[in-house]
């Protein structure tokens, strides 16, 4: 296995940004350069650790963006909280050529690989596109037609991150189809969902349980949790249905 | 400030990296027992509750919410409590091929 994720021992490496991408107004994705990178798979994370002068020291996990691929690059996408420690330092002050501590790549069980095919139903709320947006590209890079479909829950169309990049793998790839809802603010005549995920949404996009959807979710807690009940409400698999939950830590 | 359960509950794959240096093998695609009502799953789908900035956490079964176990990392020591765990069965990571 050429670049594999299985490693015996993580190790702290330093990253230096080799590019930054502002995505949306509180989002920037970072493009990173890691020597020794050992690759990765779709939906794992990073530990990102930052050191202030002082020598004190604090850490954040981040969801890997990138699709696996050979090379040393990878990016993180981080939203600002404003009352954050870490995220308004990632997403605003950060600049090309500094560089961070990150070890990786972390985890084993939110992660899907085109083996593993589908259908696939993913479901996010703001930056819970992240880890999904790995399983999406590694989808297009490979050509891979694994049916899949995406819930993707914003707070309005500015908040959409990837927005261009979702609209072009729809029109370019196989078998995706991307439905969003804006919660609080939407365009003028928007035609999508204009409300919080709740189940007879996932009973109009999800696909039937007897069609066994493999099932990722990620976002805020409150979010995730309401999703993952009404989908086993529903009827679908409770050990299909994988969740990853961004509380408080996210900052 | 009040701390709402639901603000620091999150999936036990959010401790994989902290357990991944004890363990170093892969933590949270690793099955175990819960002691407290028998069901059996993969750690990354156990719920954890780890407060900000907080030295410790603790991982409860998903089903029960039983605790299955306590993690504590501070004072340049790890600590770890099993209490409710039966077994755990890791992947040997080191097999590759």
């Amino acid at each position: 296995m050429a670049g594999t994720a299985l490693q015996r021992r993580l190790t702290w490496r330093v990253a230096e940004v080799v590019d930054l991408v502002d995505e949306t107004p509180r989002v920037r994705s970072l493009v990173l350069s890691v020597p020794g990178w050992p690759g990765h798979l779709a939906g794992q994370h990073v530990d990102v650790r930052l050191t202030a002068d002082d020598g004190y020291q604090t850490q954040r996990s981040y969801s890997i963006a990138s699709a696996p691929a050979a090379g040393e690059r990878l990016t993180l996408t981080v939203e600002r909280l404003d009352d954050g420690e870490v995220s308004p330092y990632l997403a605003a002050e950060l600049r090309a050529g500094d560089k961070l501590e990150l070890r990786g790549p972390i985890g084993g069980y939110f992660v899907w690989d085109i083996t593993i095919g589908g259908p696939l139903l993913l479901v996010a709320g703001g930056s819970g596109i992240c880890p999904l947006m790995a399983m999406l590209r590694l989808r297009q890079a490979t050509g891979s037609a694994v049916p899949t479909r995406l819930l993707y829950s914003s707070r309005s169309l500015e908040d959409v991150i990837y927005r261009d990049e979702l609209d072009r793998l729809v029109a370019t790839g196989t078998a995706l189809d991307v439905r969003l809802t804006l919660t609080r603010d939407q365009p003028e005549r928007w035609a999508g969902y204009h409300r919080r995920i709740d189940t007879d949404m996932l009973t109009e996009v999800a696909w039937a349980p007897n069609e066994r959807p493999l099932i990722f979710v990620c976002g805020p807690t409150p979010l995730v949790e309401s999703v993952a009940e009404s989908l086993v409400n529903l009827g679908h698999e409770p050990t299909r249905i994988k969740t990853e939950r961004f509380g408080p830590t996210g900052g | 400030m009040e701390i709402q359960e639901q603000d620091v509950r999150l999936d036990g794959n959010a401790a994989a990296g902290l357990l991944q240096e004890v363990f170093v093998h892969e933590f949270s695609g690793a099955r175990g027992a819960c002691a407290s009502c028998g069901a059996v799953g993969e750690m990354g789908a156990q719920h954890l509750y780890m407060a900000p900035l907080a030295p410790g956490a603790v991982l409860r079964c998903a089903a029960c919410e039983g605790v299955l176990m306590v993690v504590v990392h501070a004072g340049g020591r790890f600590r770890l409590g099993f209490r409710g765990l039966v077994w755990l069965e890791m992947k040997d990571t080191a097999v590759t091929s």
